[in-house]
């Protein structure tokens, strides 16, 4: 399957499990990465230049209305929610906290399920709230492949668990593994 | 199929809308709105959007609780402290300078923040001399910005707002608490006009020196938000201020030329 792109979402323990992952990733990686990491709301735009620094692909915050373009990684900007619209750019909404959260993991996977359907990859990490399940239950629904970090090696277990028990994931792995498979997915990708 | 099928259906529900009451939400960011109408759809036991088309058209109750979904009222007092902080160190002075002074809050939504730049243009004593022309294209919360009146919960965190924000004063100044809500002071709104205005379909009311729109143009496509930069453009007198989101530009549309970066971190912009 030619995936197209990438949606991680991840809450308490992300900055060190996303560089954990994204460093694996070659510089001609060529599907989008879309991040929703929960953040304190008057957060700048820190882990974005802290990703960028540590990974060859281009990690930036993301800005209303941006193309969403091959082998950039983008990354929710505090307080807003991220959604992915019909033609493939990002926008921002002020919206309601949903889950709690502002971005929420959820209005993102929804909406890019919306539009990658089949095509898109959904990843749940380590996190302490149970933002995510839904959507990822949509992306299986829509055809997309689901991935859970393992819990046992979650900083904190409770956003891998409850995506676990509401979807039958296509894969739980184990941090260390998350990186490569990514990797070999876009291996995949090459061959096909 | 699903999905294809939901899109024509939700381009025939705004066409209804439209054509049937003149709201028009066809150039508005098309994730967003269907979150909001799938939400409706959630609550309302009909089984697909094009029944809803059809209660639209015949309800206008129906009609008057989506249109409350449609419009995104989260709002609150001196909402990025940082940026009224800008307003008072940077652009006041130059306000100061006017005879009179004319403010357009374009999308004011329930008014928290029309109310909080009348309390930092009141400590600034330049008050008595300014009119805001607060506009939003949903009546209810014209009507809820007008009574003034915010639940009492909230205060703790409008007041330390207010103090990041550079307030001179005591917060509990502006506002008498009863039971759970808090009234704001009526001398505050002596000068604010409340009013209708749609920013899709309305044009130029006058002339300002100062355009507040604050996280109104993100939910916007680029065709709107290019009609709506062009309105704000006409509507400001030479030097006067554009004030958007922080996470919104003018540097996209046509327009951009006609304005510089005041303070760009900011979102506020001056025309030339």
């Amino acid at each position: 399957m030619k995936y197209e792109a990438i949606v991680i979402g991840v809450s308490s323990g992300g900055m060190i499990t996303l560089d954990k992952i994204l460093r694996h990733l070659p510089s001609d990686f060529a599907l989008s990465i879309i991040i929703v990491q929960h953040q304190h709301p008057e957060s700048d735009d820190f882990l974005a230049r802290f990703l960028d620094a540590r990974c060859s692909l281009t990690v930036k915050q993301a800005d209303e209305k941006e193309i969403i373009m091959p082998g950039k990684i983008y990354i929710a900007p505090p307080n807003y929610h991220l959604l992915v619209e019909e033609d493939k750019t990002l926008s921002l909404s002020t919206n309601k906290h949903v889950n709690f959260a502002r971005p929420s993991i959820d209005v993102l996977f929804e909406t890019a399920a919306d539009v990658f359907g089949e095509k898109l990859v959904g990843i749940i990490l380590t996190g302490a709230n149970e933002d995510g399940s839904r959507g990822l239950k949509k992306i299986k629904e829509s055809g997309g492949l689901t991935i859970v970090q393992d819990p046992d090696t979650a900083e904190v277990a409770t956003m891998p668990k409850a995506a676990i028990a509401s979807t039958k994931v296509d894969y739980i792995l184990p941090l260390e593994n998350i990186g490569p498979f990514i990797c070999s997915l876009y291996a995949l990708w090459l061959k096909e | 199929m699903k999905i294809e099928n939901e899109n024509i259906e939700i381009k025939l529900l705004l066409e209804a809308m439209y054509l049937k009451y003149g709201y028009d939400f066809k150039n508005y960011s098309k994730a967003s709105i269907k979150r909001r109408i799938l939400y409706r759809l959630s609550r309302s036991g009909l089984k697909t959007i094009s029944e809803m088309q059809h209660k639209i058209l015949y309800d206008k109750q129906f009609f008057e609780i989506l249109i409350q979904d449609f419009s995104i009222n989260v709002t609150e007092m001196f909402r990025d402290p940082s940026f009224y902080k800008s307003i008072r160190e940077k652009v006041i002075p130059v306000l100061k300078k006017l005879p009179f002074i004319k403010i357009w809050h374009a999308g004011c939504a329930t008014g928290e923040e029309v109310y909080s730049m009348a309390i930092l243009l009141k400590e600034e004593s330049l008050y008595d001399k300014t009119t805001i022309y607060a506009t939003d294209f949903n009546e209810g919360v014209i009507k809820k910005a007008k009574d003034g009146i915010y639940p009492a919960e909230r205060l703790k965190e409008y007041t330390c707002n207010y103090q990041k924000a550079g307030g001179k004063s005591s917060f509990a100044d502006y506002y008498s608490a009863k039971y759970d809500y808090a009234l704001i002071n009526k001398s505050l709104e002596k000068n604010i006009v409340f009013a209708e205005h749609n920013l899709v379909t309305d044009w130029v009311f006058g002339e300002m020196n100062m355009i507040m729109c604050r996280n109104v143009l993100i939910y916007f496509n680029r065709d709107l938000q290019t009609r709506v930069i062009h309105l704000f453009r006409n509507s400001l007198c030479k030097d006067g201020f554009l004030c958007l989101g922080s996470k919104e530009s003018i540097r996209f549309s046509e327009c951009s030329d006609d304005f510089v970066d005041f303070v760009k971190k900011e979102k506020i912009y001056r025309k030339k």
